[in-house]
């Protein structure tokens, strides 16, 4: 069992994936259910996604992955270990000289362009899950149309808290159409999913993937007098200064003492480079 | 100044290397051999084959060595292997009645044509610690007696002149779906659901039979038979035109009858639940058939009392430990994002409570 087909999977499985990937591009915002594979990766940790990438990479792809917006978390090293292993492709953190990019919880903060592919990890693909557990009856919702249940619970939110109280994996509509389930990603991300690159979504576990062809039209739910807000800490990085971007929260010292830096290293990185 | 924490790759590598040693243990303690363990730890072994769904002593016996004992990574590891493997057919069904039995018990009938057979078996031991174990695990060896050239017949079909149990549910011939190679839909059929409760986790069979059996959709089962042995598998192969035996499994196979009251559709009769399982795991066999038998609810006519071992979706979505347990330890990775999203959230429903109810609520 040392040789493994090129990307991990046989060509079989990947054409299989492919197909439900062309379908989700074909009616975005729509979950494909694809008979998803045990990946040598337990599931929840990026299985989905793997599938995705290994089903449309090709030897010619410079691979960046990232986990909370780094390349050096634990997973995200892992996962592009497991490609630099099985299909012997260029890896990168620079955003810009990927081809393909695999993430966990973010959107990178460059923008990106019609050559590169977003592959988001995805826990839960239903948006309407938390509000309605059994999967036939969402399935049926979305076929309907029936989305009246998500804005009664914004409404909710509002009622009860003075605000939408959904931070992140906050629901997007496509195109007027599906209800869809951005990922785990902060809604500071939400306003970045109408971009040049296509973006697909892959839920192992769950057996779904679905997709946005490029300049998909995502409008994050709200309503008129309560407008949807990409909202982040009110702060700037405190290594390269940056004002426009997803920052993460340190505790620095036992005073509870606190900085804020980005999330996205490369972004980070760039921008320091930029200013030495 | 703040630098940021890297070296994630140095930590993995540093992790696994240490595992590695872990794994191993005292040095000074010989080592396990796959052969020890697939001799030695059979019943973990069967675990291990009927959940991982690949029929291999040896890879299985590995799995469970590379995974230090812990059951449900070896089964990971085995799910993840048998996934690559290219699949290039099916077999001919096993028939269970011609196998080659070592233990076969039913609860309902004294005596039966083929006879009460304990077989290697726990139920009569008392579960006193055997010291001796310690220093010698030498054993005498067990009587025997010849080899049963006649094949043990299933008990219900032959005590079924009656009419009182259920007809088997008869196939129409056609090729059950593949769990393994096609998303779970839902409704299922039987088959799928046979298909997901084999390769289930153990633990989970067992609450939910458990659960069955304390009032949750009670069933009232009785297990009219309970076999181990060994079966042969045939596959029928083209060029020749012919089946051939390509190889034999141990399995455990057992039926239960269940009381039933009968229902609008239904007559009062017995009706039945039916658990196979790789190897000899009895605790799994009888488990499955009790959640089989709950499962079957719309089919015979009965109410649907909300129980959870009644809710298909329920029991199949939750069943398996790979998928479980790979959810469930993924919140050990990194939430900085979303929870930092959060942070922020609970910090401004805070700031201006009283404001925003006012104005909601005008």
């Amino acid at each position: 069992m040392n040789e493994y087909n090129f990307a991990y999977l046989d060509e079989q499985t990947k054409r299989m994936i492919r197909r439900a990937i062309l379908k989700g591009l074909a009616i975005p915002g729509y979950q494909v259910p694809f008979a998803s594979r045990e990946m040598p990766m337990p599931y929840g940790w990026g299985t989905g996604g793997v599938q995705v990438s290994a089903a449309v990479l090709t030897p010619e792809d410079t691979f960046k992955v990232i986990d909370q917006g780094a390349d050096d978390t634990t997973n995200a090293v892992s996962i592009r270990k497991f490609f630099e292993k099985t299909a012997n492709v260029a890896v990168t953190e620079e955003t810009g000289e990927a081809s393909v990019i695999q993430t966990r919880h973010r959107i990178p903060e460059q923008v990106l362009t019609e050559d590169q592919i977003l592959v988001y990890q995805v826990p839960i693909p239903e948006p309407l899950r938390f509000l309605e557990p059994s999967e036939v009856e969402t399935r049926k919702m979305h076929a309907l149309e029936e989305y009246g249940l998500m804005h009664v619970k914004l409404y909710e939110d509002i009622s009860q808290h003075g605000a939408i109280a959904t931070a992140y994996a906050y629901p997007v509509k496509i195109e007027g159409r599906y209800v869809m389930d951005p990922s785990p990603i902060p809604k500071f991300d939400n306003p970045k999913m109408e971009m040049a690159a296509i973006q697909l979504f892959g839920a192992g576990r769950e057996q779904r993937i679905y997709a946005l062809p490029p300049y998909t039209k995502v409008v994050s739910l709200d309503f008129e007098d309560f407008p949807f807000e990409a909202s982040k800490a009110d702060q700037v990085c405190g290594v390269c200064g940056a004002e426009d971007s997803y920052l993460d929260e340190l505790i620095t010292d036992d005073e509870g003492g606190r900085m804020f830096v980005c999330s996205d290293t490369d972004y980070c990185r760039t921008r320091q480079g930029n200013i030495t | 100044m703040y630098v940021a924490v890297k070296g994630g790759e140095k930590a993995i590598d540093a992790a696994h290397a240490w595992l590695a040693e872990e794994r191993r243990g005292d040095l000074s303690v010989p080592e396990l051999s796959v052969a020890q363990i697939r001799e030695q730890m059979s019943l973990a072994v069967n675990r291990v084959m009927a959940e991982g769904s690949l029929y291999d002593p040896d890879l299985a016996a590995l799995a469970i060595k590379q995974a230090r004992g812990d059951l449900i990574e070896a089964i990971f590891l085995i799910r993840a292997y048998r996934t690559t493997l290219q699949r290039f057919g099916g077999s001919n069904p096993v028939d269970t009645g011609e196998m080659s039995c070592d233990r076969r018990i039913s609860a309902t009938f004294k005596d039966a044509p083929g006879g009460q057979v304990l077989g290697p078996t726990f139920d009569y031991t008392h579960r006193l610690l055997d010291f001796k174990l310690v220093a010698d695990g030498a054993v005498d060896p067990a009587d025997e007696r010849a080899v049963e050239t006649e094949t043990t017949p299933h008990i219900m079909s032959f005590l079924n002149k009656e009419g009182l149990i259920e007809d088997d549910v008869a196939t129409d011939g056609a090729t059950p779906p593949d769990l393994t190679r096609e998303p779970l839909e839902l409704p299922a059929d039987r088959s799928l659901r046979l298909q997901s409760l084999t390769r289930a986790d153990e633990g989970f069979i067992l609450g939910m039979a458990y659960s069955t059996q304390r009032g949750y959709a009670r069933n009232h089962a009785f297990v009219a038979e309970l076999r181990v042995g060994t079966c042969c598998v045939e596959m029928e192969i083209p060029e020749l035109g012919f089946a051939i035996e390509i190889g034999e499994v141990e399995v455990t196979e057992c039926e239960t009858v269940n009381q039933f009251q009968g229902s609008k559709t239904e007559p009062p009769q017995f009706t039945r639940g039916y658990g196979l399982v790789f190897g000899q795991t009895e605790r799994k066999a009888i488990s499955m058939a009790l959640v089989d038998r709950a499962l079957r609810w719309a089919e015979l006519g009965e109410d649907n009392v909300g129980a959870p071992a009644q809710d298909e979706e329920f029991v199949l979505y939750h069943s398996d430990n790979i998928q479980a347990t790979g959810f469930l330890e993924h919140i050990k990775l990194p939430h900085y994002v979303d929870f930092q999203s959060e942070l922020e959230l609970i910090r401004k429903l805070r700031r201006t409570p009283e404001t925003h109810m006012t104005e909601a609520a005008e």
